[in-house]
């Protein structure tokens, strides 16, 4: 599904990805791990063309399509999903009307026909039901005045209303409490489950998540490339032995 | 397609209305002096108190001096550099001798100049259509005649309603209030003029279309409703005009009375050419407003939304002198490209438990500049007055502009004003987060601007709604770039 093949990427002019190579095949689980600054949410920015990150050199198939090609919304609408760390506010904008406009620009863009509002309002419930999320923030502005666990909460809700095939998650279980990963963990399996063709690429620090959602393939970061790849047990070794202890040190290359 | 290749897409859709209609059209030579001032008024078959007006008017023009404190910035008009009347030459006493032309005109505007064979139940728009200095048609008169609803051409009441018209002419903007109302008591072309009856509640929107065509030619629309006492009506002023490479003036007054316990909504939805990127061309929208709520208990709602005119100077006023009036303003003020806005609103508070409400929306785009304006005044007289100002811009983009000026006039100290101010931009991050759910950029700053003027927005009458909500969104076509 996608194939990346010695990405650079600038950020403020100064080079994060340093030649970066990852493949991702329909239904695989994989995780970036790595320290900080090491280039993993440079990763998952530049693959949603985020404006702050400059693409130099490399190549990125998508589904058989040039990425690079396509811009933040069309990429978007092929599938990809990027959970926000912080997701922004948004106020004055119904964060239903907005839900209903984003599946509404998918189904316009894939040829299929608009949910109206009947439609759509059915959609939203039976899945918001079977996650138990609250149909309250629905009726409220887009994140506006929304607490860190909410505002993670509606970046589900719209996981699961987008259905897109390729998940990335940035972190998605930082401030959250145990029940709340539990949650996040239900939602996606359920959709990996649902489509065997989805995938998905977590970033994460913490082993709880990784214990609910079993990676197939763990991928370390190191100044801007991949430098070790292995599965979950890879993950397991890295927390109880730490990165200098297997193998990754501040070495400068 | 790459951002670049989008942005120059976006940037490149016109004005839409910018069309031009070829008919032939009897235009007065430029300039202006007693002698076309006369012409004006045969032309209109006009009665002699009328031109006595015009001419006492022009007299005083020529005392006056321009303003010039606004936070405007235009070239300096040359008034003897415009035509002051053009009118199409074939005759318009019935639509079947209408120019055909002029027909599509307002078929391609979307304006229903036939009656419509309306569905049980479904309220018809009774529609004024005003081509460059005259009325082409008006529709439903009869209907609302049967009721006792006078809505017609201010030209036609000059002749059919000479004692309403005397009356209330310049009654509530007098002729020296400012340098353009003067001009506009010269040289005033057509506009309409509606009379509601005691008790009566207008069974239909009125509704006024100014289509500027002709070339070098300014438009003086006057504009006056009257509601007698019990009545309701809600009128709507809709204009375009041709995009040009010369600027236009559009001076025009509008006079609003209300005795007890009547109520007038106006709307405006102010769509003329805006100019293009460099600030050529486009409509120079020079306006004085103002309404009385003369009675006790009578109630006068502005809403306005105002996306083209080059250079847009108004402040839809509210006197409010009867005991328990209540004066409204909402407005959404769009300057994108190069176009100048310095508008808002005046509430004057003279009668006992008076209430005014201002709601005022920003929005600068690309070298848009919007200024803010406003004056609550509240006189001794004034006791318990109520006033909530909430003044609201909204910046897209680094080139714009906006400034608020408001002005507090409060001479009793039972009232209780209260204003708020706010200040934001559309934040990269916020469309970003937009466009990654699929939402294009165009649809991104749409729905942001939709939210943003949402408190506006609903207080337009439905038929309306919709149009102005398509408007603010081809409006800021191209802004993000």
């Amino acid at each position: 599904m996608l194939d990346i093949k010695d990405l650079k990427v600038n950020i403020n002019d100064k080079e994060i990805l340093k030649g970066l190579d990852l493949k991702i095949n329909p239904g695989e689980i994989h995780v970036l791990m790595g320290q900080n600054g090491a280039g993993k949410s440079t990763l998952v920015k530049t693959l949603s063309a985020h404006f702050d990150c400059e693409v130099t050199d490399g190549d990125i198939d998508y589904k058989g399509k040039d990425l690079l090609e396509l811009d933040v919304s069309e990429r978007a609408n092929e599938g990809i999903f990027m959970s926000f760390q912080n997701p922004v506010e948004v106020p004055g904008v119904n964060n239903s009307y907005f839900l209903r406009t984003a599946i509404n620009e998918k189904r316009k863009y894939n040829g299929q026909e608009e949910l109206d509002t009947m439609e759509f309002l059915k959609l939203s419930k039976t899945q918001l039901a079977k996650f138990d999320i609250d149909k309250k923030l629905m009726k409220r502005d887009l994140n506006d005045g929304f607490s860190g666990g909410e505002k993670k909460r509606n970046e589900l809700m719209q996981l699961l209303l987008l259905q897109p095939e390729l998940i990335m998650l940035d972190e998605i279980d930082s401030g959250l409490d145990v029940d709340a990963i539990k949650t996040v963990a239900t939602v996606v399996n359920d959709m990996l489950q649902e489509d065997k063709n989805r995938s998905l690429l977590m970033i994460t620090h913490y082993d709880r998540l990784l214990s609910l959602i079993k990676p197939d393939f763990v991928h370390i970061l190191k100044d801007g490339k991949i430098v070790k790849t292995g599965d979950y047990n890879l993950a397991l070794e890295l927390d109880s032995k730490g990165y200098e202890g297997i193998g990754i040190n501040d070495e400068i290359n | 397609m790459s951002d670049n290749q989008q942005i120059k897409k976006l940037l490149n859709s016109d004005y839409k209305l910018g069309f031009e209609t070829l008919v032939e059209s009897d235009t007065f030579p430029k300039g202006l002096d007693e002698n076309v001032i006369k012409a004006i008024s045969k032309k209109k078959d006009e009665p002699e108190w009328l031109l006595d007006f015009r001419l006492k008017a022009y007299k005083k023009w020529q005392k006056m001096e321009e303003p010039s404190w606004a936070n405007l910035n235009y070239p300096e008009i040359d008034y003897q550099d415009i035509a002051y009347f053009s009118a199409p030459k074939k005759a318009l006493d019935s639509l079947d001798e209408v120019d055909p032309e002029i027909l599509k005109t307002y078929e391609k505007l979307g304006i229903p100049l036939e009656e419509q064979k309306l569905l049980a139940g479904v309220k018809g728009v009774a529609v004024d259509a005003v081509f460059d200095s005259v009325s082409v048609k008006t529709t439903y008169q009869e209907e609302l005649e049967e009721l006792g609803v006078i809505f017609c051409s201010v030209s036609e009441a000059a002749n059919k309603h000479p004692e309403l018209l005397k009356k209330y002419l310049a009654s509530v903007v007098p002729v020296t209030d400012n340098y353009f109302t003067a001009l506009n008591s010269a040289v005033f072309t057509d506009g309409s003029f509606v009379y509601i009856p005691p008790n009566v509640r207008c069974p239909m929107e009125l509704s006024t279309y100014f289509r500027i065509n002709a070339l070098d030619t300014g438009q003086f629309e006057r504009t006056i409703i009257i509601a007698d006492k019990g009545s309701y009506v809600s009128y709507n002023e809709g204009c375009s005009a041709p995009s040009r490479d010369e600027r236009q003036l559009h001076a025009a007054v509008v006079e609003l009375v209300a005795l007890d316990d009547a109520q007038i909504k106006y709307s405006t939805i102010q769509n003329w050419y805006p100019g293009d990127e460099t600030g050529k061309g486009g409509i120079l929208n020079f306006v004085t407003k103002r309404g009385i709520c003369k009675g006790d208990n009578s109630k006068i709602s502005w809403t306005q939304v105002e996306t083209g005119s080059s250079l847009t100077w108004k402040y839809p006023s509210c006197i409010l002198k009867g005991k328990n009036s209540v004066g409204e303003f909402y407005s959404v003020a769009i300057s994108s490209r190069a176009q100048q806005a310095d508008t808002g609103s005046k509430m004057i508070h003279i009668g006992e438990n008076t209430k005014s409400t201002i709601i005022s929306k920003g929005i600068s785009a690309m070298h848009g500049v919007n200024a803010y304006r406003g004056l609550v005044k509240v006189a001794k007289s004034a006791k318990n007055a109520r006033n909530i100002s909430e003044c609201d811009s909204l910046l897209i983009g680094n080139g714009c502009k906006a400034h608020t000026y408001p002005y507090h006039e409060i001479r009793n100290s039972s009232s209780n004003i209260e204003h708020e101010a706010t200040t934001s931009k559309i934040s990269d991050e916020q469309l970003f987060y937009l466009n990654q759910r699929g939402i294009s950029e165009e649809d991104a700053i749409a729905m942001i601007v939709n939210g943003f003027c949402k408190e506006v927005l609903k207080e337009l009458p439905m038929e309306f709604a919709a149009e102005a909500k398509e408007l603010l969104s081809i409006s800021l076509e191209g802004s993000v770039g």
